[in-house]
C-alpha cells in the first residue's frame, strides 16, 4: 500500500453532497481537499449521445455495476438473506455527480413536522397508543433552522416552482399546505403538459389542491450566485436514468464542478474505491482505497467526511468498525437502524385519445398535498401517516411503457391479441401515483452479510425489510382516492386489489432508500448530531439520506443538501477555528 | 475459432418505410428484392432461425402492423447475448446460489447466453413444427425464465433504437407514434394539446450525425 501526502479533507464520494461540500470548503477556507469517487468522470457533453433508451435505462449504464458490488435482503431476522443479482427496487448511481446526474430533479423541501416527527405524533396520537415497533425519532434540528440553507440550494439549482405559503401568505399556484418560505423560487414553474392539465382540473373539481411540482430543471435560462448560466429545459423525456444534454436539469456536473475546477486547493480523483476509514484513539486518520488501477492508497487527512451513497455510507462505517451495530432484538446499538424506503402505488388511467407522453421533463408533476404527513386523514382509513399523491409526465420512452394494458385486454401477455390492445393502447395511459412517507420500525435494518462478498472480498451490506399493514394501508388510500380521479379525468381505471405484497426488490420503486447514519439529539438513539458530525469521532462527518431516521414523502436531494450546506457552515465556522464536538 | 454463422433473411422483412392508410392498415412502400446475409455473433443459424420462430410468435406480423421479424429482432438478441450483457457482466454472480423467495427475482447461475441455449435445444425443432403446435409449445413454457427474458427481449428488439440491431428502419417507433430521441419539444408541447403530435422518427445517429458506443460492443 503507498502512503499519499496528506490532505486537509478526504471526502468520500463525487455526488451532490461531496461536491457541495468540497465547494463550500475549497471557496470559504485555504484548506485542500481530495474527493474520491469510485466511478468515471462525467460531462455535459456526454450527454447528448446518451439518449438511448437501452444501454441507459434498461442495462443502467449510469449505475454501479452490480457485478462489483450489491446488497442481500431477507425480510426478517428468520430469514436467510439472498443477493440482490439484478437492481430492481433502487438504482445507485455512480462516477461524478453520483446519482445526482440520472436523477428526476424533485427539488421538494419537507414538512416541519418531518424533523420532530416522533414529538409530533406522540402529541397528535399520545405515546401509549403509537405501535410499539414504531421507530421513528426527532433529527435535533428544525425546519426553521434548515430554511436558510434550503434556500442556498434552490438558489444553486434554480429550482423551478410557484411558492405557496410566502412568508406565512398563501398564494395561488403553489402548495397551500408547505412551510412558509422566505423567498419565491428562483425560477417559474415549468409548462405543464396536457395530461397534467386533464389530472389538475380533475383534482380541483373534487375539492383537491393539485399543484405544479417544483423541479431542478430550468423553466427558463439561469444564472446562479456562483455565477454558473445554464439553459431551459427542451422537455425531450430523457432525464431520470440519463444525464441532461443541454445542463437544464441540475446536476452536479454542471452546477458544482465548474466553480470547483477553479479552485486550486480541490483535487477530484476517479475510480477510486474506498474500503475502509482508517481511525485510531477515536479519531480518523484517512482513507484507504483502491485505485483504478489496482493499487492499493492510503491517503491521510485531518478530516474525513463521509458523502457517498445511503447503503455504502453504512456499510464503510460498519467495514471500518466505526459506532455499534443496531440489534433489533436488544434495541441496542445505532449504526443501521432505521433503514426505510418509500411506499409507493400505481392507479393507471386508460384514456381514449393520444397524449404525446413522450414530452416531457423528470420532475414535471401535479402533486396533491391534501393528504400529506397527517393532514385529512379520518380514524377509519387507520393511518398514521400516508403522503402526496402525483401524476408525473417524465417522458414516456418506448419499451419501458410498452403493452401497458387494461385488466383483461389480452388472453396472455404475447401474440396477436396482445400485440394489437398494446398498440390500441399506446400513448394512452397515465399513472396516478403515491410518494407515501414509509415510516421506520424497529425490525427494518441494515448490517454486514455474513456469507456474500464485494468483488475485493468485503462483506455485502444486508437489509432487513419488509411491508407492514400500515403501508397496505397507505396503499389502499390511494386507491380510493386516485380511482375516482382517474375517472373525473374522464378515464378507466384498472379494478383495484391489493396483494398487500412482501417488499421485492425487482420492481422499482424509487432511489429513495435512508437511515442507517441517523441524525438525532442523542447518541444512544442516533449516529451523527444535527451538524452530521459523528457522535463517537469529531473528524468524521456523514451526510446523505443514510441520516435521516424515517422516510417523508417528498423526495430527498434537496433536503441532502441543505443539510450539507448547514454541516458546512458549523464545520468551517466553528469547527475549523476550535476542532471538537458540535453538540 | 468458431465458424462464421450467417441468417439468410427476405431484404422486405429488413424495415422499409412504414405507411399508414387512412384506415389505419400499414404497408410498407418501396418493398426491396434480394436477400440479406447477416453475421451471427452468438447464435447458430439453426439457433437463429428457432429463435426468430419464437419472437415472430410473440410480437407477429398481421393486420395490425409489422412484427419481430420485419424489425430484425433475432439480430438485436444476437448482438446483446454476443456482449458483456450476455455474458453477465452486468449481474451478481457470486455464489452461493440458493433457492429463495420470488421476491429475489431470478437467482440462477446460468447467464444469458446459457439460458438461450439451453431453452431454444428444450424445444427441439420448433420452427418446423406447425403454427398451432408452436403456439401449444410456447403457452406450456410461458412461465420460465427463458420465455421471459425472450419476450422481454422482443419489446425491446421492436423498441430499442435502431444501432442495436433492432427496430429496422424505425417501424417499432412508427407503429406506436414515437419520435425517438429529439432534442426538444419546447414549442411542441404547447402546440399538440389535444391532437397527437406524429412527426416522422429520427434515430440516435440521425440526430446526431454519430453514433456512440454501445455496451453491447464492449469487450465480453
Amino acid at each position: 500500500m503507498t502512503n499519499l501526502k496528506p490532505v486537509d479533507v478526504a471526502i468520500i464520494g463525487g455526488g451532490w453532497s461531496g461536491l457541495a461540500m468540497a465547494k463550500e470548503i475549497t471557496t470559504r477556507s485555504g484548506l485542500n481537499v481530495v474527493v474520491l469517487e469510485r466511478g468515471m468522470p462525467r460531462k455535459t457533453s456526454d450527454y447528448a449521445l446518451g439518449m438511448d433508451e437501452l444501454d441507459y435505462a434498461h442495462r443502467l449504464r449510469m449505475m454501479q455495476n452490480i457485478a462489483d458490488e450489491t446488497i442481500t435482503h431477507r425480510h426478517s431476522v428468520r430469514d436467510v438473506a439472498a443477493p440482490v443479482r439484478q437492481y430492481g427496487s433502487f438504482l445507485p448511481g455512480t462516477g461524478v455527480g453520483g446519482a445526482g446526474e440520472h436523477w428526476n430533479g424533485a427539488a421538494f423541501r419537507f414538512m416541519p413536522e418531518m424533523f420532530t416527527l416522533r414529538s409530533h405524533m406522540n402529541r397528535k396520537h399520545g405515546a401509549a397508543k403509537l405501535p410499539a415497533d414504531l421507530d421513528v425519532q426527532d433529527w435535533g434540528v428544525t425546519y426553521d433552522e434548515l430554511e436558510p440553507y434550503y434556500w442556498y440550494s434552490e438558489q444553486m439549482m434554480g429550482v423551478s416552482g410557484k411558492a405557496g405559503n410566502l412568508r406565512g401568505k398563501i398564494l395561488p399556484g403553489g402548495n397551500p399546505f408547505e412551510a412558509p418560505r422566505q423567498n419565491e423560487y428562483p425560477t417559474p414553474p415549468l409548462k405543464n403538459s396536457q395530461a397534467m392539465d386533464l389530472f389538475e382540473a380533475a383534482a380541483k373539481r373534487l375539492g383537491h389542491h393539485p399543484y405544479t411540482s417544483p423541479a431542478a430543471n430550468l423553466s427558463q435560462t439561469y444564472t446562479n450566485p456562483d455565477g454558473v448560466t445554464r439553459p431551459a429545459c427542451a422537455y425531450c423525456g430523457f432525464c431520470e436514468r440519463f444525464g441532461c444534454m443541454v445542463g437544464a436539469k441540475s446536476q452536479p456536473s454542471n452546477t458544482l464542478l465548474p466553480v470547483l475546477q477553479r479552485q486550486k486547493n480541490f483535487e477530484l480523483r476517479t475510480g477510486s474505491w474506498v474500503r475502509k476509514i482508517v481511525h485510531k484513539d477515536g479519531r480518523a486518520t484517512g482513507v484507504q482505497y483502491v485505485g483504478a488501477n489496482g493499487e492499493e492508497f492510503f491517503q491521510p487527512a485531518g478530516l474525513v467526511v463521509l458523502a457517498s451513497f445511503t447503503l455504502n455510507n453504512v456499510r464503510l462505517l460498519a467495514l471500518s468498525k466505526i459506532g455499534t451495530q443496531y440489534d433489533p432484538s436488544t434495541r441496542k446499538g445505532t449504526l443501521g437502524r432505521y433503514l426505510t424506503h418509500q411506499v409507493d402505488s400505481a392507479t393507471r388511467v386508460f384514456m381514449d385519445k393520444p397524449l404525446n407522453l413522450f414530452m416531457g421533463s423528470g420532475a414535471l408533476a401535479m402533486r396533491l398535498p391534501d393528504f400529506d404527513g397527517d393532514r385529512g386523514l379520518k380514524p377509519e382509513e387507520g393511518l398514521l401517516r400516508f403522503g402526496m399523491l402525483f401524476m408525473l409526465a417524465p417522458g414516456s420512452r418506448p419499451i419501458a411503457n410498452f403493452a401497458a394494458l387494461p385488466q383483461g385486454a389480452a388472453p396472455k401477455n404475447w401474440g396477436p391479441e396482445w400485440k394489437k390492445a398494446a398498440l390500441q393502447w399506446a400513448d394512452r395511459v397515465i399513472t396516478i401515483g403515491l410518494a407515501g412517507e414509509h415510516l421506520s420500525y424497529r425490525g427494518n435494518f441494515m448490517d454486514l452479510d455474513p456469507t456474500y462478498t464485494d468483488k475485493f472480498g468485503d462483506p455485502l451490506l444486508r437489509f432487513t425489510l419488509n411491508w407492514t399493514e400500515h403501508e397496505h394501508k397507505q396503499r389502499d388510500f390511494a386507491a380510493k382516492l386516485a380511482v375516482p380521479l382517474g375517472r373525473a379525468m374522464g378515464g378507466k381505471t384498472d379494478e383495484y386489489r391489493n396483494p398487500r405484497a412482501n417488499y421485492n426488490v425487482i420492481n422499482y420503486q424509487t432511489t429513495h432508500v435512508q437511515g442507517g447514519t441517523s441524525m438525532g439529539a442523542s447518541p444512544d438513539m442516533s449516529v451523527v448530531n444535527r451538524y452530521s458530525q459523528h457522535w463517537n469521532m469529531s473528524n468524521l462527518f456523514v451526510i446523505g439520506a443514510s441520516t435521516f431516521p424515517q422516510n417523508p414523502s417528498h423526495n430527498p436531494t434537496l433536503t441532502v443538501l441543505a443539510h450539507t450546506y448547514f454541516a458546512a457552515d458549523a464545520l468551517i465556522k466553528r469547527y475549523l477555528k476550535n476542532p471538537g464536538k458540535l453538540a | 475459432m468458431r465458424r462464421r454463422e450467417f441468417l439468410t433473411i427476405p431484404a422486405t422483412a429488413l424495415g422499409g418505410t412504414l405507411l399508414y392508410t387512412l384506415a389505419g392498415e400499414p404497408f410498407r412502400l418501396q418493398a426491396q428484392d434480394g436477400k440479406v446475409k447477416v453475421p451471427l455473433r452468438f447464435f447458430t443459424e439453426a439457433e437463429a432461425k428457432q429463435a426468430q420462430a419464437i419472437c415472430a410468435l410473440i410480437f407477429p406480423s398481421d393486420a395490425s402492423g409489422p412484427g419481430a421479424t420485419e424489425a430484425g429482432v433475432v439480430i438485436y438478441i444476437d448482438r446483446q447475448l454476443a456482449g458483456p450483457y450476455g455474458a453477465d457482466k452486468y449481474r451478481y454472480t457470486k455464489g452461493p446460489f440458493t433457492n429463495t423467495v420470488p421476491e429475489h427475482g431470478y437467482q440462477g447461475k446460468e447467464n444469458p447466453r446459457q439460458v438461450y441455449r439451453q431453452g431454444l435445444q428444450s424445444l427441439g425443432n420448433f420452427a418446423a413444427l406447425p403454427a398451432a403446435e408452436q403456439v401449444k409449445k410456447l403457452e406450456s413454457i410461458e412461465k420460465t425464465h427463458f420465455f421471459q427474458m425472450v419476450r422481454t427481449h422482443t419489446i425491446e428488439g421492436m423498441f430499442a433504437d435502431p444501432m442495436h440491431g433492432g427496430n429496422a428502419g424505425l417501424i417499432g417507433w412508427q407503429m406506436i407514434g414515437f419520435p425517438g430521441p429529439q432534442m426538444s419539444y419546447r414549442e411542441e408541447i404547447d402546440r399538440h394539446r389535444g391532437q397527437p403530435y406524429r412527426p416522422k422518427p429520427a434515430s440516435l445517429e440521425q440526430i446526431m450525425h454519430r453514433k456512440p458506443a454501445l455496451m453491447e460492443d464492449e469487450k465480453s
